[in-house]
């Protein structure tokens, strides 16, 4: 929170040196012999690199070459930060035009820069990522604003990095710690990056010119200290097959080679600078190629879609949350830690003190600082009385799942909600029409449908009922913007679309259970097809007594058969052993969450289909009936919520690489075999 | 131009023993714990406050000015003026005094008013010789220095001073705030027996107020970041009797002397913060007013009787204001020690003292227990000194409108010689 005064001048004046003229995409400025190159991408408040800014600096480096000043510095014009890397819009024109060449041409330039006779240093603040990052290691040297970040997250993308990272952090720093920032494409923020030995120096923004200054005097007699580091290090073949297995636990190969060829460049490469820069840009050119990559590109873009959707600005200050069992806490505690003002209401106090101890896990994660958490803390207000719904913007109700309970909430929520204040549900199970009717203001009420953890899960589903206004729908999916999650928006349906999904895949489970197969050969089935959990291991995540409340509440809602319900999950939830949160349900917890990798040789040969298919049938006919606004949101919510592979692209693309007619012919074979709950959907057709 | 003040809401967190380590709140977290939910349930945007007051004594080093911290971690805003008033036991009703004067002549229309202390975190401090050895170290240049100046290294540096000790010790008389209450005891008769049967009254009084929910509105619950809940004073003992009162030994004179940790405040930590507004304040938000601040009065006298405070301020106060002490319908007479207390109260029903001290015609009265601390006292809460005087107020008003009271004083002696006093009329 700042003041008018501070607002005024604003928070913080980025020290330009003598690049004051607007220019893009980049300023240049000359001072005591001192060159400035100060990117600044036009249109964007962001600066991401593409062929214009690396072509913009070819020509800069052109006239430096000429007449080599006494330092180069470079840094970037935007508060937001150095650069987030590459254009990704580019990646498949590159694909499709030949990346070879246009790779060279950047690796060129940037040998160019690395290669200039007088100092050069980048000075970065916030993030330097991927493309960015790679600028900022071909200067000689880096100097840090508190704040800045410094990563190579190219694997996320099904890639390596391809401007030179590969051969030049192994080169400037520990060269297992380098493998290990782009094969885990982490981030080090800036005192881990000073550690790491990427940045020189920490320096506050107020002192960056006098920093620099000082740090060009000294290089008048500098020795070649860094530069010459040896590229050697021994023992590459063992550390590369410790880097294979510990990346094969978290991306298998099968599903995403681009880590093993970054661990093969270097293993094989990794004394010689020019072979790892000439493999860089042959392993990068087929990388982004695959479907992997594509897929994994596409899924950037569909979270970009979801982010970005048609919304407003977010006009959410105050939220009030109701009720603090498990994913009331959550919902508030993620909010407090993303900057809202949220008090949490509870009869019981002692459901309320968890949610601060939650909350101040949540922040320690989030790797705040000692005063971000506390000013987090300052801001979840646990409030046993319910002062807070009378101030709210939004009151979030995360009562228990009962008609009648939820309605109770409303009428007392009624007499002190503040007028244009939105009522919202996090109901999984119950239809928004049996609520509406005690909602104080129909049109300001809706369904926020959170995944737990909240702090994990990034997608909402917000629900609109027939008489939701729009309004309402935008100011909710821009709210969950606003706390960092991204929202989908459904129509109220059995399940809204999610859980309607997931639901057949996970009663499946249970009738593949009841037939005998052992729950790790289903859970191995779905790993294997690159589910981050099995269907069995999630139910129990779920909780079981959930799972079956959904599943009782949808067979009896939906048109569709759902397969029977199996009598060992009633069994189980009788005995109250609920899953995770007991410490056991169809599995024993207390060893921590349970990844079986059984044989897969005897299991039946339709049992991946069995279990993944109904869950794209279930999104067909959300998509039919209009329950969600289309095949990509319906991707997107997949992927974000329930974590279907991203490197499938989603279930809707993965359908359609397969091929609609051979799924829809394999469903009618399966209902054929198993029953009409593999019927499908008639949609199919409209895909 | 004087115009009239209220009080419109106040509201404290559960006073909390010190049990021998720094407790779970700092005096900021105290004044943010019960800050929050008072602003919550006022309808106004709390940046409607012209200015934060906080009384604070043991302010800790990551807090100076702790008014200022409070007011900015509750998100009153970078514009929000704030100061912290330290005068001892006082300060947490100085900080009311001085709203209501600023509001009273016409300069603040809303102001929040409180008062933090955390006397478990009081500092452990290092002796002087220590400090001076410390910084001889620091200043020593080479190792020849340093070595020379390590030898003047002396076990006893280590033994840190309790600072708390220091606080609760007069500096004029180097009297102990307990031994004070021994002088009193011994100059008005008050024997153990008296001293503990107060003690437990103030116990089974505080016990029976929060049986009876009548603390309700005024403790809010404090949460820790561990997730622990305090939701009530946790130093009450609702057993409390006169066996146990008469086992503990004198905690300041022994072996004669009367005062012990029973019948004495207790070491604790909490906060209090109370709204305090104009005429034009309470109708522009819609207030509804708790009290109305009618006068308020501070006194002083030897600190080696500092107990009396209360005799000598409250009765110019009632004076004044053209009452006799039975005009007064409630009194809150902050339980410093209970030897102190029955010293006030002896001290008042004596002809000659109130003769020539106090400049009456006799004996100001008897104020009878049904009209005093009827909720139970700092020897049943405790008395976390910034704090108490806010504490005492807000109670006040609070037990004026259950009992219907007319008027009430809410007093307290404050170590070093001071005494200060509060006079609400109910609206």
């Amino acid at each position: 929170m700042i003041g008018p005064v501070l607002r005024h001048m604003g928070e913080t004046k980025l020290e330009l040196g003598p690049a004051t003229q607007a220019a893009h995409p980049w300023r240049r400025g000359e001072d005591n012999g001192v060159v400035w190159l100060v990117l600044d991408c036009e249109g964007s408040s962001v600066n991401t690199i593409a062929r214009a800014e690396i072509e913009g600096l070819a020509t800069e480096l052109d006239r430096l070459e000429q007449q080599p000043p006494k330092g180069v510095v470079i840094r970037s014009a935007k508060p937001a930060g150095f650069a987030v890397g590459a254009d990704i819009k580019q990646f498949d024109d590159m694909a499709r035009d030949g990346a070879t060449d246009m790779l060279r041409q950047g690796h060129a330039v940037l040998d160019r820069l690395e290669a200039l006779p007088c100092p050069t240093i980048a000075v970065v603040h916030g993030p330097a990522i991927g493309a960015g990052l790679e600028i900022a290691l071909a200067c000689e040297r880096r100097i840090a604003v508190p704040g800045a970040s410094f990563g190579a997250p190219e694997v996320k993308l099904g890639l390596h990095p391809g401007l030179g990272a590969t051969f030049r952090l192994p080169a400037l720093i520990d060269p297992l710690e380098a493998m290990t920032l782009m094969l885990t494409g982490k981030t080090a923020h800036t005192k881990k990056a000073k550690s790491l030995g990427i940045v020189d120096e920490i320096v506050r923004e107020r002192h960056i010119a006098a920093a620099v200054h000082a740090m060009l005097e000294h290089e008048a007699d500098r020795s070649l200290g860094v530069k010459a580091r040896a590229l050697k290090y021994g023992g590459r073949s063992l550390a590369a097959r410790q880097m294979r297995n510990e990346t094969e636990k978290q991306a298998p190969k099968e599903h995403y080679p681009a880590p093993y060829r970054l661990i093969d460049n270097w293993e094989q490469h990794g004394d010689d600078r020019d072979a790892m820069q000439q493999a860089e840009i042959d392993s990068f050119t087929e990388l982004l190629d695959t479907d992997t990559s594509k897929n994994l590109r596409r899924v950037f873009f569909l979270r970009q879609r979801l982010k970005d959707g048609p919304r407003g600005a977010d006009d959410i200050a105050h939220v009030h949350v109701i009720g603090a069992g498990a994913m009331g806490a959550e919902i508030a505690a993620w909010a407090a830690v993303k900057g809202k003002r949220v008090t949490l209401g509870d009869v019981d106090t002692a459901p309320l003190g968890q949610a601060v101890a939650q909350t101040r896990k949540i922040a320690e994660g989030a790797h705040l600082s000692d005063i971000e958490i506390r000013d987090a803390l300052d801001r979840m207000v646990p409030d046993p009385r319910g002062y807070g719904v009378a101030h709210a913007d939004l009151v979030i109700e995360a009562g228990p799942e009962k008609v009648e309970t939820k309605r109770k909430i409303y009428d007392s929520v009624a007499a002190q909600i503040k007028p244009g204040a939105i009522l919202a549900s996090n109901t999984s199970s119950l239809s928004l029409d049996d609520l509406k009717t005690a909602a104080p203001d129909i049109k300001r009420f809706a369904g926020l449908h959170f995944f737990n953890p909240v702090s994990k899960m990034q997608l909402v589903e917000v629900v609109r009922h027939n008489g939701t206004d729009k309004e309402t729908i935008t100011r909710l999916a821009a709210f969950c913007g606003g706390i960092d999650r991204l929202p989908v928006q459904v129509r109220d349906y059995p399940g809204f679309l999610v859980n309607r999904a997931l639901t057949p895949y996970l009663l499946e489970a249970m009738v593949l259970m009841d037939e005998g197969i052992a729950k790790e050969v289903i859970d191995t089935a779905a790993i294997r097809f690159g589910m981050p959990m099995g269907p069995v291991a999630l139910a129990d995540q779920v909780g079981l007594d959930i799972g079956l409340h959904v599943g009782d509440s949808l067979k009896a809602a939906l048109d569709k058969p759902l397969a029977k319900i199996s009598d060992d999950l009633r069994k189980k939830v009788d005995k109250g052993e609920l899953g995770k949160k007991t410490g056991r349900g169809f599995y024993d917890w207390s060893q921590g969450t349970p990844r079986p990798d059984a044989s897969l040789d005897d299991a039946p040969d339709d049992l991946t289909d069995r279990l993944i298919l109904p869950m794209l049938d279930a999104c067909i006919e959300c998509l039919r009936k209009d329950i969600v606004g289309s095949a990509d949101e319906v991707d997107g919510a997949m992927i974000f919520a329930t974590g279907f592979p991203p490197f499938r692209g989603g279930p809707m693309h993965y359908a359609r690489q397969r091929g609609t007619e051979d799924i829809t012919a394999r469903l009618k074979n399966l209902a054929d075999r198993h029953g009409p709950r593999f019927a499908p959907d008639r949609g199919w057709s409209n895909i | 131009m004087t115009r009239p003040v209220y009080l419109v809401d106040g509201a404290r967190t559960p006073f909390l023993k010190a049990e021998g380590k720094p407790g779970p709140f700092t005096p900021v977290d105290l004044a943010v714990q019960c800050g929050r939910p008072l602003l919550l349930r006022q309808m106004f945007d709390p940046r409607a406050l012209d200015l934060v007051i906080l009384g604070c004594v043991n302010v800790i080093a990551d807090e100076m000015n702790p008014a200022r911290v409070a007011a900015l971690r509750l998100g009153l805003g970078a514009e929000m003026v704030a100061f912290t008033m330290q005068i001892n036991c006082g300060s947490g009703m100085q900080s009311i005094d001085t709203a209501y004067r600023y509001i009273r002549d016409g300069s603040h229309d809303m102001i929040l008013a409180g008062g933090a202390e955390a006397l478990s975190h009081a500092p452990l401090t290092l002796r002087q010789d220590a400090v001076e050895w410390f910084g001889g170290m620091a200043q020593a240049k080479g190792p020849v220095a340093q070595a020379k100046a390590l030898t003047g290294l002396r076990p006893d540096f280590f033994k840190p001073v309790i600072g708390l000790e220091r606080g609760l010790t007069d500096p004029i008389t180097t009297l102990n705030m307990g031994q004070t209450a021994e002088v009193l005891a011994h100059h008005f008769d008050i024997d153990r027996k008296t001293a503990d049967a107060y003690a437990m009254e103030s116990h089974l009084r505080l016990a029976k107020a929060q049986e009876e929910g009548w603390l309700t509105d005024e403790v809010m619950p404090a949460f820790d970041n561990d997730g622990t809940v305090y939701d009530h004073d946790n130093g009450v003992r609702p057993d409390s009797n006169m066996e146990g009162l008469a086992k503990p030994k004198p905690a300041f004179e022994r072996p004669h002397g009367k005062v012990t940790a029973g019948n004495s405040s207790q070491i604790t930590d909490g906060a209090s913060w109370v709204i305090v507004a104009s005429e034009d304040a309470v109708e522009k938000h819609g207030l509804t007013p708790l009290a109305r601040i009618v006068d308020s009065e501070w006194a002083a006298l030897d600190p080696k009787i500092m107990g009396l405070g209360p005799v000598l301020a409250s009765t110019p106060l009632a004076r004044r204001n053209g009452m006799d002490l039975d005009d007064v319908g409630l009194w809150e007479l902050n339980e410093a020690f209970a030897a102190q207390v029955l010293a006030c109260l002896a001290a008042w029903q004596h002809d000659e003292f109130c003769r020539e001290v106090l400049g009456l015609d006799g004996a100001f009265g008897r104020i009878d227990r049904d009209r005093l601390n009827v909720d139970g006292g700092a020897i049943s809460l405790g008395h976390p000194v910034g704090t108490s005087g806010n504490r005492i107020v807000l109670h006040l008003a609070n037990a004026m409108r259950r009992l219907d009271r007319k008027t009430g004083i809410a007093t307290e002696c404050i170590g070093g010689g001071l005494g200060g006093a509060m006079m609400l009329e109910a609206v």
